[in-house]
């Protein structure tokens, strides 16, 4: 298996496509599987090259580069249980391992829900316009990212590091083989750029901010745009207060909204629902989740998706689904198994595994085919509203089985036609209030690395600050 | 129990004295193209993962795999490739784009500038057997279904009930054109229980982790009764506690996992990682208080058993018990291989990284409070109106000092006694305006497993304290 690891010294660029070899892989495991007595089986793998800098006040930081390699297979065995076994070991003798280990967990399968073969794995796949862009050299990166930070730095005086920062790029393939002749392959050229700034001013404590760009080469990331965004927004918060602890009305920016949207997703997963850990129940679909205004879809194939994937872990098509549409639940996201469970087709949101995992793609978060919600909505012009822009720790802050969240933000609070940055505080309140409680969305949506989402008001929600 | 061999897939091909060539050879080439020094760390892994949920096992997910990283420095700056190819030609490919990263052409081959690696100092010597002695497939499973039926014995309302188990076995070795050539075997387990309790509209969700590193035999000691029946307590507690209300409160938070506070507000300001990026506020201030006299925290990775103990790092140099803050004063920040050289804080055995994909960086191990003078009870009743935090969710830190982490189960303190559960409380503070106000430390410090996310990747790492005071802390509510 060739995985492309030669590298020129001179020009160490090349995140070029690895090259996994479908047709040889997919036999190679046949005559292993034939030998370990294996009639069933398939396969996910991926290889990817990266490359990226960090840079440091005008300084190379860490220039890192990584040829990264996996495979997950999945054999049934006679008795129809199902075993998986993952490595980073694609030659011969850890294939031959890896079919041996699954085939040993087999034993241990969950014979109350056994996955199967997608039945969608060999159906037609969206084509996706996502052109292989060439990479570049890496200290042509590393130009390029000293360049930025230079800029950013010069915005205000104030900024006297960046301290999180750094602009990469990979070449990534995937596939996807069954017994049963699936044979799916995608390959992907990505790019990224973030610029995260540190401000402090005499007497004031530090503040801080950034911005992010996806692109599916460094030739075309929107560095300007970066160092723009992280200058105006690091800057923006330099003059801070602290909030007084109330009820406020407040203005998600698209990225904090689907941020919150994510950590929730649990109410649109099939998986989590038959789990009995979602919000959601069997029976939710047609309830009334939200404001009538509000649609949210899944589609992982919108242009705006940089890296998006045309088929799932099991080989599924992926395509656009009404998770909430109109105020109603009205679709689950599922892999093949919760598909079966539930009576209908599986949705192309699975992973691979003895359980399979559900998730979602690329939120699209708008007010669908209904009009309604307040028009004209304009945050500079209001008065009394929390205007978030980012929630932080959400990871610590979400109690998705529980709905409820408190969740510290970087934000301004918007008074008497002043905007200021708020010093510290937190917002709380539970998912299913919220999605009753907005008032409308102002702006065009804007598409972001998680989906595409305009701002959006919610009124009534609680804020803990020091004022 | 279900006899079973363990599942181990990677038993073949060990790092050994055969790749002391091989090395050697990577070595050299890097120091004869200019580098500085030269860092190659080998790793083979073998991670089982068991859930159970409700009675049944459903999910079993093996994985193995080898791989390397190259570290090239020039001077200060450092090239970093990693890769799953360890052949010699995969190994000098690595380096050749390490080292073109920094400006470095690989030539002739000039061995004058590497005298050769030392002799291989072999911590996994003593451990080769450790995998064979772990509980099998059969074993593990019964066990975990052990504890899965323990939490519908002792919870009530009872929605779904998960155990997990996960255990990882690692060799790596380490080798650098300074000498050092060094290989240990690395094992750790955790097993955890979580339990949701639905009743109406409320509900609560509860989970406890348990981990150790380097006792093959821990799932078998663990006690799964008194694991179920703390977290059934626990989840029965907050079913239908109200949310707490926001403000500033003293709060004391419990011992064992309420280490994260120190982890999250401290802790990760003392790696030098920090001091190089500018991002802690103490980089100035060893020798001067930045706490209050009754803190003494200590980072060290020997403690037997604990889930950050470690025999060597991750750049072959062995562990130390580093005291951060003594009394009050800052004495030591963590420090790595990059830090030292970038900083000029010695290294305190304390690089480490998830894996070979990641540069190795200055990493806290097992960190702690230590014990002081009081009774738990004494700090409840030093409190007029305040929060108690009897179980802490995770946290996070950012870049200018800002911490916060989540109260999993908390209950209010009325007139120095212990009130009603209340829920959805979030901690939130500076680390420079927390540490001085960490006013009374009890007697009864424990440690807890946990995993530890941050630039080289997630990596085990224990917390821990006695029961601590707060005088005043910010608390997002309702």
């Amino acid at each position: 298996m060739s995985m492309g690891t030669s590298l020129s010294a001179t020009t160490p660029a090349a995140a070029k496509a690895p090259g996994l070899d479908a047709v040889q892989l997919g036999q190679q495991l046949e005559r292993l599987a034939g030998d370990l007595g294996i009639e069933r089986w398939d396969l996910g793998a991926a290889c990817s090259t990266d490359t990226s800098v960090q840079v440091d006040r005008g300084e190379a930081k860490q220039l890192k580069g990584a040829q990264r390699s996996s495979i997950t297979v999945r054999v049934w065995n006679g008795d129809g249980l199902v075993g998986i076994t993952s490595t980073s070991d694609l030659s011969k003798a850890g294939l031959a391992r890896a079919l041996a280990g699954a085939k040993e967990a087999s034993a241990y399968g969950n014979a109350n829900d056994t996955p199967a073969f997608s039945p969608l794995a060999g159906a037609p796949l969206e084509p996706l316009d996502q052109p292989i862009q060439d990479p570049q050299a890496i200290l042509s990166l590393l130009t390029t990212l000293k360049e930025a930070e230079r800029d950013l730095l010069g915005r205000h005086a104030a900024i006297t590091t960046v301290p999180y920062n750094g602009l990469a790029q990979r070449a990534s393939e995937r596939i996807y083989l069954n017994s049963a002749g699936a044979c799916r392959q995608q390959q992907l050229s990505t790019a990224s750029l973030y610029l995260y700034a540190r401000a402090e001013e005499a007497g004031r404590k530090p503040r801080s901010s950034g911005a992010v760009r996806l692109a599916y080469g460094a030739s075309e990331l929107d560095i300007a745009g970066c160092i723009d965004e992280a200058a105006e927004l690091t800057i923006s918060h330099l003059d801070y207060a602290p909030i007084a602890t109330g009820y406020y009305t407040c203005v998600f920016s698209p990225e904090a909204f689907l941020d919150l949207v994510g950590a929730f997703s649990n109410l649109f997963n099939a998986r989590a629902v038959l789990d009995g850990v979602s919000l959601s129940h069997r029976e939710s679909l047609g309830d009334s989740l939200a404001v009538p205004f509000l649609s949210i879809h899944d589609n992982g194939l919108h242009p705006g998706n940089i890296g998006a994937s045309s088929f799932d872990g099991e080989g599924t098509p992926v395509s656009r689904l009404g998770l909430i549409e109109d105020g109603v639940l009205s679709h689950f996201m599922h892999s093949e198994a919760t598909a079966r469970a539930f009576g209908v087709a599986p949705t192309g949101h699975a992973g691979l595994g003895a359980k399979v995992s559900v998730g979602a793609n690329w939120f699209e978060v708008g007010s669908g085919s209904s009009a309604g919600g307040a028009q004209g909505l304009d945050r500079h012009s209001a008065d009394g509203v929390v205007w978030i822009d980012s929630l932080s720790a959400l990871h610590a802050g979400v109690k998705a089985s529980q709905g409820s969240f408190s969740l510290p933000f970087d934000g301004w609070l918007i008074q008497g036609g002043e905007t200021r940055s708020i010093e510290a505080a937190t917002v709380a309140g539970d998912i299913r209030q919220v999605l009753k409680a907005l008032v409308g969305f102002e702006g065009e949506a804007k598409v972001t690395p998680d989906g595409l989402c305009p701002h959006v008001w919610v009124e009534g929600l609680s804020i803990t600050g020091d004022a | 129990m279900v006899a079973s061999p363990p599942l181990a897939l990677v038993q073949l091909d060990p790092f050994d004295l055969s790749w002391r060539s091989r090395l050697e050879l990577v070595l050299a080439s890097g120091r004869a193209a200019g580098a500085s020094l030269v860092e190659v760390f080998l790793e083979s892994t073998d991670h089982i993962g068991l859930l159970a949920e409700q009675d049944s096992i459903t999910n079993v997910s093996p994985a193995f795999g080898k791989g390397a990283g190259i570290r090239v420095f020039r001077e200060e700056r450092d090239g970093f490739v990693s890769t799953n190819d360890l052949s010699e030609r995969g190994l000098m490919a690595a380096l050749e784009q390490a080292l073109g990263m920094l400006g470095l052409e690989r030539g002739s081959s000039d061995s004058s500038r590497f005298d050769g690696l030392s002799g291989l100092r072999d911590y996994g010597q003593s451990k080769q057997a450790w995998l064979d002695h772990c509980p099998g497939l059969g074993e593990a499973t019964s066990r975990l279904l052990e504890g899965t039926a323990l939490l519908e014995r002792h919870g009530q309302h009872l929605q779904a009930r998960r155990g997990s188990y996960a255990r990882d076995w690692q060799e790596v070795m380490v080798a650098a054109s300074d000498g050092t050539f060094a290989r240990d075997i690395r094992l750790h387990q955790s097993v955890g229980l979580n339990a949701l309790a639905a009743d109406g509209e409320h509900r609560a969700s509860q989970g406890r982790r348990y981990g150790s590193s380097d006792r093959p035999d821990d799932l078998r000691q663990w006690d799964p009764d008194a694991s179920a029946a703390e977290i059934c307590a626990s989840a029965q507690a907050m079913l239908r506690a109200d949310y707490v209300e926001a403000g500033s409160y003293p709060v004391v938070l419990a011992n064992r996992f309420g280490g994260v506070i120190f982890h999250e507000a401290c802790g990760h300001l003392l790696e030098t990682t920090q001091v190089e990026r500018g991002t802690t506020p103490f980089a100035e201030q060893v020798g001067s208080p930045i706490a209050h006299a009754a803190v003494t925290a200590i980072d060290e990775g020997l403690s037997s058993g604990a889930f950050g103990s470690l025999s060597m790092d991750d750049e072959g140099m062995e562990p130390e018990r580093t005291v951060l803050i003594e009394n009050g004063v800052l004495k030591r920040f963590l420090s790595d291989r990059a830090g030292e050289l970038r900083t000029g804080h010695a290294r305190t055995g304390s690089g480490r990284r998830q894996s070979h994909s990641f540069a190795a960086a200055s990493r806290m191990r097992n960190t702690f409070i230590a014990a002081g003078p009081h009774s738990p009870a004494d700090l409840i009743a030093s409190i007029e109106t305040g929060l108690y935090c009897k179980s802490m969710g995770g946290g996070s830190v950012g870049p200018t000092g800002q911490f916060n982490f989540a109260v999993e189960e908390g209950y209010l303190i009325e007139n120095g006694e212990l009130g009603k559960p209340v829920k959805g409380a979030t901690l939130i503070g500076e680390a420079k305006e927390v540490m001085p106000r960490i006013s009374m430390c009890a007697n009864d410090l424990e440690l807890a497993a946990g995993f530890c996310g941050s630039v080289s990747g997630s990596i085990f790492v224990t917390v821990g304290q006695p029961h601590i005071k707060v005088d005043s802390i910010t608390v997002g509510g309702r």
